[in-house]
């Protein structure tokens, strides 16, 4: 087995958001000090950092595909990259003039190679960045992806490649991931290849359904999930169904995170809930130890 | 009047406020779920299921094996690696593929040609007076914005329209924000909430398009959502209390106007001022119009048309010139 292989990487997902995600990654980033990279591919909406507060070492331009432009000069207004664009990207102007929405365009290339005139320019886009810093656990690799920008899971596919580099040449056995909510592109990016999942939920209708959702999506990349149910007291009932549902799908049950008011307290402080004195500290303690990667 | 309802941050209340706007508003509205990955409006919006399912699809190469003689010109060209050639033959990867029809076009020997892959599924569901409808992507498809699309094709050519979006700030959001005609924001008063809606105040300004903000719990965290809203002239919309009864009507998938109907009011105000917002009805919002005024005397909008796709700094501020406010479509770009 390569160095790189002997490298174990939990991945903390939820499908519906804002079930705790970050929350309990920061917690497990801090309990695992000196002994894990932490990977942030939340690279839509990053918030690690906001409580582990990295110290930017270096940091990378993220390009990615193409974007087409009318070069006006050449344009002779035929309208054949209209037609032929499947993502509405091309629109004529008042002026009579056809121009790209770098937004709606998806980079494809099709004006591109078919324009007669040769009109269009195909630059490389910028879709974002990537950091690599350190922080008071230890490295930590994270990202952000440019205003209304595309390629996020490839974003993704990247900042995992990369922390397990940091990893492998610093001798650390552990990647600690914080994953993107959904089911979509960068969560799929996110779990591919991991050793471990870990789903946290939460007792409510929206975290049951989208539970389902991504412990399907587990079983297909065929990946150890665990589940973990936040804020359980707020309705008991549902948490044990979940819990029965979790486990009747093969995954394991890993404990209880209870409601607690000081996990925003602890947020707001930029501390990591395990380095307060919440209550709920000692349930992410204790699902930590039930995960195993100690 | 479309009103899209988004939120960087995912768990911050848009499903929330979107169907209990949907439900004070009552008869004839349609609500389209666009979080195709995690649909939950029908979990608190329960109903007849109108029809059959309609499934949706993309159009993915199929190659004629007759035909091709493995010149690898598609794989060339395809921007999206999803197609490859190996020993002659194509081989395509329909997951990666974007449906840009480009690998038929360039096939020199006609040997390509596209066929329907299924992504999921659209349905509609009948709850009371108003019309749901939703997109499902099938579990393990990666692409979003088509099915989201689908949805939105759906939507009614006149009449008031609520859609949900789904979390974030890239190609999913976006495909749901674009000809909406506003778009309110759920944030959390939180350090992470507070990140997560400059995210997606820079989208929606990139986007060009009026937008106000809705702190949900509020009280349970601190005042800097508030604060950083009245820097930027963003109007808060309402602000819906940190009440656990709240969490708990939600979690059961009641709607809070049905469970505490003190709250009624609460979305009723709402709707008025997202109209307002809109100046639709003919009395534009008036601390938005001098937002308007104020920020284009404190940050000229230089150099923005030639500008590239904007970075967004580390700390979550926007480069991007802070324009709040519509000013036309999108502007596009041309290489002079």
């Amino acid at each position: 087995m390569s160095e790189q292989e002997k490298i174990r990487e939990i991945v903390i997902i939820s499908g519906k958001g804002g079930t705790g995600k970050t929350s309990v990654a920061a917690s497990f980033a801090v309990l695992a000090t000196g002994r894990a990279v932490v990977a942030d591919c939340d690279v839509d909406a990053a918030d690690l950092h906001l409580v582990l507060a990295p110290r930017i070492i270096e940091s990378t331009d993220f390009k990615s595909g193409h974007e087409a432009v009318i070069l006006r000069e050449k344009c002779t207004a035929c309208g054949l990259c209209a037609e032929l664009c499947r993502f509405g990207a091309v629109k004529l102007s008042p002026n009579n003039q056809y121009r790209i929405d770098p937004v709606a365009c998806e980079g494809c290339g099709v004006c591109v190679r078919l324009c007669p005139a040769g009109a269009i320019a195909f630059p490389e886009r910028l879709c974002g960045e990537w950091m690599v810093s350190e922080t008071r656990c230890g490295p930590m690799v994270h990202a952000c992806l440019g205003v209304a920008a595309e390629n996020s899971g490839k974003l993704v596919s990247l900042v995992r490649r990369e922390a397990r580099r940091i990893a492998c040449e610093k001798g650390l056995p552990l990647i600690v991931t914080d994953g993107p909510p959904g089911i979509g592109c960068p969560v799929i990016a996110s779990m591919t290849g991991a050793s471990q999942v870990l789903v946290v939920t939460e007792p409510t209708v929206s975290g049951e359904h989208d539970l389902e959702r991504v412990l399907k999506l587990a079983r297909h990349f065929d990946i150890p999930t665990s589940v973990c149910v936040n804020k359980w007291d707020i309705n008991p009932e549902m948490t044990e169904r979940i819990e029965r549902k979790a486990e009747a799908s093969g995954a394991q049950v890993v404990g209880r995170i209870r409601y607690d008011r000081l996990v925003t307290a602890a947020q707001i402080q930029a501390k990591a809930v395990v380095e307060t004195d919440a209550p709920s500290a000692e349930d992410i303690r204790s699902v930590w130890e039930k995960l195993g990667l100690e | 009047m479309i009103i899209a309802v988004a939120s960087g941050k995912g768990g911050t209340g848009k499903t929330t406020v979107a169907v209990n706007l949907a439900s004070v508003r009552g008869a004839g509205m349609v609500l389209l779920d666009c979080d195709v990955e995690e649909p939950n409006a029908h979990l608190f919006l329960k109903g007849e299921l109108c029809g059959e399912p309609e499934a949706v699809s993309i159009s993915v190469p199929e190659v004629d094996e007759s035909l091709c003689d493995g010149c690898g010109e598609c794989s060339r060209f395809c921007a999206y690696k999803a197609l490859a050639v190996l020993a002659k033959r194509v081989l395509v990867f329909p997951e990666m593929c974007h449906g840009c029809g480009g690998c038929m076009r360039v096939c020199p020997k006609g040997a390509i040609r596209e066929a329907p892959k299924r992504i999921g599924v659209v349905e509609t569901v009948k709850s009371g007076m108003l019309t749901l409808i939703q997109g499902r992507l099938d579990v393990g498809v990666a692409m979003a914005p088509p099915l989201i699309r689908a949805v939105k094709a759906r939507m009614p050519k006149d009449g008031d329209a609520i859609l949900d979006a789904p979390p974030g700030t890239s190609c999913p959001v976006v495909a749901t924000l674009r000809e909406t005609d506003y778009v309110v924001l759920v944030t959390e008063p939180t350090p992470f909430g507070l990140n997560d809606l400059k995210l997606a105040v820079a989208v929606v300004r990139e986007l060009k398009m009026p937008f106000g903000v809705v702190v949900n719990r509020a009280g349970s965290g601190d005042g800097r959502v508030q604060e950083y809203c009245r820097d930027e002239w963003i109007p808060v919309l309402a602000e819906i209390p940190d009440d656990r009864r709240i969490a708990e009507a939600y979690s059961r998938g009641e709607l809070i106007v049905d469970a505490l109907p003190l709250y009624r009011g609460l979305f009723e105000t709402l709707w008025a001022a997202v109209r307002e917002g809109d100046g639709s009805n003919g009395s534009p919002n008036r601390p938005l119009v001098r937002a308007v005024s104020m920020q284009r005397e404190a940050a000229p909008r230089e150099g923005h048309e030639e500008a590239s796709t904007p970075k967004r700094v580390f700390d979550g501020e926007a480069r991007t010139p802070q324009g709040g406010v519509p000013t036309g479509e999108t502007q596009g770009r041309t290489l002079t």
